[in-house]
């Protein structure tokens, strides 16, 4: 996601290598053209005076509102357990390393609904019942933001593991010649030097939180003006017809995707500038 | 004085041999050796950031093979450097005078006397990224000094140096042991560099002792 802000060597271009490098583009520019299609589409199709309107909307305002609170919830969970799991993974030895790597890459892999159905099941254990008698979780908001974090996180997991291996671990083993404790050298050298990793990971996090719908349909259910987030809106809309309020509301979480990857990249030029 | 005694290591189909040798107190030892004959792994193993399977390793007289390579005091650097790069020049300078807690003033007094003996005065404020390799060397070597180590290990410090850099990196060390008195401990490949530098010199191969000499 972040490799554009990367610099590549590239190698200059001959005459000769003319075809090659147009059919590469062919291939890869069709994507690009399918990607501003479908925004143009969008932008073409909406009824511009209605997102207006949608911010009078007490019920819609409410999703709008509860969409970005949950996911800098779900976002900031999701960085504060991928970063100690992903240095875990990429520093340290222990049994079962293996298993736990492949553990991560389930809520990866499973169909969205059953990641829903599966949290939906987990809360009808003894268990999950216990944790219901003091927080109530399925069909509620908790439930929301744990519907978002389960997906979210092992994104941010995969991103940090990717931003700590990048990191010689030659910097760590200097720092610990050099008096640190395993944990000053992670606070005072690791973290500073995965922060454009962990500005990746959050960014992640929050765009697959914005997104999520079928565990939240599933756990959290679409309650209106209480578990209704922006995707279930959508739905919502979608299934009495309304499909001007339902590309309105799109154009919504276009926009406040688009935002925070704006955000996200100001900040990871900004902490370049300092290398 | 480092002193290894009957060090083994199993390492994939790598293997350090019983290996068993001293470095006086004070000496500038080389430790030489081809690509893949385990002198970085032994390096390793000395500043404690590896465990052997068998052996000891005696700092100054002490059985330091269990210490964390905090309490080791031995200033480790590595062929690249390896500096901080979230900070500048200063920062990495001072590193473990930060860790040790000390004052603002004591910092800056010993990080510029530092920098000036070892001629990169002038770079305090610069970014790593930005430094040559000559300069990166440096700082490694001011950083790892100010920690105040009893020892210092340099793994193939000057492997990546232009010919007038290495020339005067070579002068550097030279003058460095001799004010400091302290014990190196000296990584390469190259034996122009061996004779150049080492009081005592020591060959592995294949993981093995090939010799071992003074000069």
């Amino acid at each position: 996601m972040f490799g554009h802000v990367q610099s590549h060597a590239t190698i200059p271009l001959h005459r000769r290598d003319v075809f090659f490098v147009a059919a590469l583009a062919a291939m890869g520019g069709s994507y690009l053209v399918l990607i501003v299609a479908m925004i143009a589409a969008q932008l073409g199709y909406t009824d511009y005076p209605l997102l207006l309107e949608i911010l009078g909307d007490e019920r819609l305002v409410y999703a709008i509102q509860l969409s970005l609170v949950s996911c800098s919830v779900s976002t900031i969970l999701s960085v504060l357990v991928a970063v100690p799991l992903a240095y875990l993974l990429c520093r340290v030895r222990f049994p079962g390393k293996g298993f736990v790597n492949a553990v991560l890459d389930i809520p990866i892999i499973l169909p969205p609904l059953v990641i829903g159905l599966a949290l939906l099941m987990l809360f009808q254990t003894p268990a999950g019942r216990f944790v219901q008698q003091y927080v109530s979780v399925t069909y509620a908001i908790p439930g929301l933001v744990l519907a978002q974090f389960t997906v979210a996180c092992a994104f941010s997991v995969r991103t940090m593991m990717t931003a700590f291996s990048e990191i010689d671990v030659r910097r760590e083993q200097v720092a610990l010649t050099l008096g640190c404790s395993r944990s000053e050298a992670f606070s005072w050298v690791v973290l500073p030097e995965a922060r454009r990793g962990m500005v990746a990971a959050a960014t992640i996090a929050w765009a697959r939180a914005m997104g999520e719908f079928g565990p939240v349909l599933v756990f959290a259910g679409t309650t209106r003006m209480k578990t209704e987030v922006l995707p279930t809106a959508v739905f919502l809309e979608l299934n009495v017809g309304n499909l001007r309020t339902a590309t309105a509301l799109s154009l919504y979480m276009i926009v406040f995707s688009v935002l925070v990857l704006l955000l996200m990249r100001l900040a990871l030029r900004k902490s370049r500038s300092h290398d | 004085m480092i002193e290894f005694r009957g060090i083994r290591l199993q390492l994939g189909r790598f293997a350090l041999g019983e290996l068993s040798f001293t470095v006086p107190g004070g000496a500038y030892g080389v430790l030489m050796g081809t690509s893949g004959s385990g002198k970085t792994t032994l390096l390793e193993i000395l500043c404690g950031l590896r465990r052997p399977d068998s052996g000891r390793v005696l700092l100054m007289g002490e059985d330091r093979t269990d210490a964390p390579p905090s309490q080791r005091r031995i200033g480790y650097v590595p062929q690249d450097g390896a500096l901080f790069t979230h900070f500048d020049v200063f920062g990495n300078l001072g590193f473990a005078l930060r860790v040790r807690g000390a004052r603002k003033t004591e910092i800056r007094d010993r990080v510029d006397e530092m920098a000036e003996s070892l001629g990169v005065g002038h770079l305090l404020g610069r970014r790593v990224n930005f430094l040559s390799g000559g300069e990166k060397q440096r700082v490694a070597l001011g950083r790892a000094l100010l920690a105040d180590p009893d020892i210092l290990c340099l793994d193939e410090p000057l492997a990546a140096l232009d010919e007038t850099t290495h020339g005067r990196m070579v002068d550097l060390l030279r003058r460095v042991h001799r004010d400091t008195g302290k014990t190196f401990l000296h990584v390469t490949h190259r034996l122009a560099e061996a004779k150049a530098l080492g009081d005592c010199i020591v060959r592995l191969q294949g993981g093995r002792l090939a010799d071992e000499g003074e000069r």
